[in-house]
């Protein structure tokens, strides 16, 4: 069943992904790389050298307003790692990172499904992550087919191949159109204590499956980072990681080209992060010139602030465009304070858009100078390395030195601290789990690693079976639902409300009408006492389930900032809400029509002690799409106009209007500048005969109108709202006789 | 390899260590890095030739168009008759021939718990 196409203005519903998914089948999907990024690209008056074919539907960056909303794409692919626990959610985020440029949707597994030695099924909710199953897969991939219809670019969908039950997840992948793993058995060694033979036997197996499927593949050498006490000496270990798995992948059959490295800046603020971390950057790009770079953002040193996560992801950006990047990863500034929420994801996105267009084209006029401090230490860190690789040999090979603690090593190599993650090669989970293949072993797959002994007349390994799933799709078999209790189809019943009416909303984050919202607050008081009365706000503000997410000193005992999570509990009806009306603006040959009759004339300026002109400038301006295109004559008074000199220009050009600009609202100082621009008028008996139009970014219209004014603009107003409003008003002026 | 009472600890000072390495430029250094690399690799992708383990067989029925319980069941069955090293799928195929049935047929039936009893015998002595 082909599902209809989504509808900008309408929410996804993921019941109809759930319709008839037991037929959907993917395609094999392999990796996608962006389109057309070797080619100037244009958007607005500027060029881009680092860009990719653009969206055909997007949300640029907010400040793109000031460029006629363009939206380059970035050469690189951006990932956004989405995992609530629950995919019905998640779906939904996936399509607002979409619409923000991410096209490498990551999905995080829930804590310890890498213990467990079998695929999981159906759609159970999970904790930190989802469970990976065939559905959820499945479902998923569903969603993204229509989310990567609706934003014109294919989204590659990706997950981890990893833990005890590493080849099932492989062939489930590959069945189900998954197009990037992480996978790297160093990973189940270390960080998950898998037996070390199973690991690297199981991983083999995996390795041709991706390579079949033409996956990418990211390994997981960034762990060693982010696992280290002191991760700034951790670069050579972390460049002998890079190789295991890489030689290793390349042994099993993966492309060069597919295979990325999971490569992290070590350090961070306040540490001199970009002279520690360049040269890293640098040696690893030169030992691995052949395979890709997956930018991950340093994690080590986040805390529960997102500016500063977001600081440290932005320099973290420059090491990527000041040498390369393939996919830059987006890790979510809220990491260090809860599972990550729905907005979070975009504003990561949106800062790995923000600074790769800024910085694009950057090396043409800045490079990396190898003579002097970094070219010294990029050697540094090879030799390091190499050394690395030296002693694992000298002492019996890999397993050896896993035993022996050689990971994880606080000390920069050769230099040693002893406090290294060791594993037993006799040991971890899944040991004791390893069988010899006999002479007469057999597998009749169409991808297999290893010795696969076919039986005698038998030509290819499938004739046996007429073929396994990676050549008959239809032979794959699915699973629904194991689990009655928990499951897609409970969790959409207790929602049922919002999935059946999209006019009932209540505030959400991470699951479909969840409640909660964020309060911002300071406190004048130290940071112990600052909390507690947080919560105790909350409570008097009708939230419940009140927790302090962050608070920051801003003085020992001047002021606390807090930010502090609480759930609402009511609903709001969208139909019952009294919305203000919106103008339907005169068409442009009505307004030029208007003015070609009648000319009209307007005297604009910033009023108050305020220096802002580029808003007001737009509004005016003919080149965009100002007031001056309809033929309206504008004298322009600059900045920090006294209202008195406002008004008597206008007195002087006999004009129908004054346009006045207010920026700065600081203690509302901005609607005191109007009403003192509406007084003059009066004073000088003007005001009845003269239109008074108020703009700025914290302007609205009815305290404007409150304020004297005839009408007031906010943001994103345009200059056909301005003159549309001019000649309607002067047309009713004259119909009330006021004006002739 | 040497043996380890062989092994002398090597000195964890890095302008010691280096000596060897200072004169290659940088092109041999990143050859010597590779070399190393794949040296380090080699006896895991030797292992894993000539290995099996569950998961493995596992993702062998799974792409013969079981499911992952029948799967999972398969798989104990024959390890407990020790018979994974001849292939968990191998074991399918040649009862699905013994018992003229379809391979799924018969992988279905295993999962159930059946046929076990025609499994010994289908290699011949090794099955015993």
């Amino acid at each position: 069943m082909t599902l209809k196409p989504l509808e900008a203005d309408k929410r996804m519903d993921v019941r109809d992904i759930l319709e008839g998914l037991e037929n959907y089948k993917s395609p094999v999907r392999p990796w996608h790389w962006r389109e057309e990024r070797d080619i100037e690209h244009k958007h607005g008056d500027f060029s881009y050298y680092e860009a990719s074919k653009p969206l055909k539907q997007s949300v640029p960056l907010p400040g793109s307003r000031g460029f006629g909303y363009i939206d380059p794409q970035t050469d690189c692919v951006i990932t956004t790692e989405i995992a609530s626990g629950r995919f019905e959610d998640d779906v939904r985020r996936m399509r607002m990172a979409a619409w923000n440029g991410a096209d490498h949707i990551m999905v995080i597994r829930t804590a310890g499904q890498s213990h467990i030695d079998s695929l999981l099924e159906g759609t159970t909710q999970g904790i930190g992550g989802i469970p990976v199953t065939r559905k959820q897969c499945r479902a998923t991939r569903r969603a993204l087919d229509l989310i990567e219809e609706e934003v014109g670019r294919p989204i590659n969908f990706h997950s981890y191949v990893s833990g005890v039950a590493g080849p099932d997840i492989a062939v489930m992948f590959h069945e189900e159109g998954v197009s990037g793993v992480h996978q790297d058995p160093q990973y189940n060694v270390l960080y998950r204590n898998i037996n070390m033979l199973r690991s690297f036997i199981d991983a083999c197996e995996s390795k041709a499956i991706i390579a079949d499927g033409g996956m990418l593949q990211i390994d997981g050498a960034h762990n060693a980072n982010a696992t280290a006490m002191e991760a700034w000496k951790v670069m050579p270990e972390l460049i002998v990681q890079h190789a295991i798995n890489t030689a290793f992948s390349l042994g099993c059959g993966i492309k060069a080209d597919n295979i990325a490295l999971s490569t992290v800046p070590p350090t961070a603020p306040p540490a001199p992060c970009m002279r520690l971390d360049l040269p890293y950057a640098v040696a690893l790009r030169d030992l691995f010139k052949d395979f890709k770079m997956r930018a991950q953002q340093n994690t080590k040193f986040m805390e529960s602030e997102t500016r500063e996560a977001t600081v440290t992801h932005t320099l973290n950006m420059v090491i990527s465009r000041l040498t390369s990047v393939d996919v830059q990863s987006t890790i979510t500034p809220d990491e260090g304070r809860n599972v990550p929420w729905h907005y979070f994801n975009i504003n990561a996105t949106n800062t790995a858009r923000q600074a790769l267009n800024g910085m694009d084209g950057m090396r043409q006029m800045v490079k990396i100078d190898r003579e002097g401090p970094l070219g010294d230490r990029v050697r540094e860190l090879k030799e390091r390395a190499v050394l690395f690789l030296e002693e694992i040999l000298h002492v019996g090979g890999y397993f050896e030195a896993v035993e022996q603690g050689f990971f994880v090593d606080n000390a920069e190599y050769p230099e040693r601290k002893g406090d290294g993650i060791a594993r037993e090669i006799e040991g971890g989970i899944g040991v004791n789990a390893l069988y010899l293949r006999d002479d007469d072993y057999f597998a009749p797959v169409s991808v297999h690693y290893g010795n696969n002994n076919l039986p005698e007349g038998v030509k290819h390994a499938t004739d046996v079976i007429g073929g396994d799933t990676f050549e008959d799709p239809s032979k794959v078999k699915f699973i629904d639902e194991l689990d009655e209790s928990d499951n897609v189809n409970v969790r959409l019943e207790e929602k049922k409300l919002y999935y059946d009416n999209t006019n009932i909303v209540r505030p959400e984050v991470e699951f479909m009408a969840d409640g909660y919202i964020v309060v911002t607050l300071q406190l004048p008081c130290e940071k112990r006492y600052a909390e507690v009365a947080a919560l105790e706000i909350g409570k008097r503000m009708n939230l419940s389930e009140c927790e302090v997410i962050h608070s920051q000193v801003m003085h020992p005992c001047e002021g606390t900032y807090i930010e502090m999570k609480g759930k609402v509990d009511f609903d709001i009806d969208l139909n019952e809400l009294e919305m203000p009306e919106v103008k339907e603006n005169l068409s442009e040959k009505e307004i030029r029509d208007a003015i070609h009759a009648q000319g009209m004339t307007i005297v604009a300026g910033t009023i108050g002690e305020d220096e802002h002109s580029v808003g007001l400038k737009e509004t005016l301006d003919i080149k965009h799409g100002g007031i001056e295109g309809f033929g309206i004559k504008y004298h322009y008074l600059g900045t920090s106009v006294p209202v008195e000199k406002l008004v008597d220009a206008a007195i002087e050009t006999n004009a129908d209007a004054i346009l006045a600009s207010t920026i700065i609202s600081h203690n509302n100082i901005h609607y005191d500048n109007m009403r003192k621009l509406a007084d003059v008028c009066v004073e000088k008996g003007v005001r009845d005969k003269l239109i008074l139009v108020a703009g700025g970014t914290q302007v609205n219209s009815e305290l404007a109108v409150e304020a004297g004014m005839d009408v007031g603009f906010g943001r994103g107003s345009k200059g056909i709202d301005v003159a549309s409003f001019l000649v309607e008003r002067r047309r009713q002026m004259q119909e009330e006789g006021i004006l002739d | 390899m040497n043996k380890p009472e062989e092994r002398v600890q090597l000195s964890q000072d890095f302008s010691e260590r280096r000596e060897h390495l200072k004169e290659m430029d940088d092109q041999e250094l990143y050859d010597y890095f590779w070399e190393l690399a794949g040296k380090v690799v080699e006896p895991m992708l030797e292992a894993g030739k000539v290995y099996t383990t569950p998961s493995v067989e596992r993702s062998v029925l799974l792409r013969m168009g079981f499911n992952s319980i029948e799967a999972g069941a398969i798989v104990d069955g024959v390890i407990s008759h020790n018979l994974l090293g001849k292939g968990a799928g191998h074991v399918v195929w040649r009862l699905s021939q013994k018992l003229d049935k379809s391979v799924l047929e018969t992988g279905e039936a295993l999962a159930r718990g059946e046929y076990w009893d025609e499994v010994p015998g289908l290699f011949g002595e090794v099955a015993s």
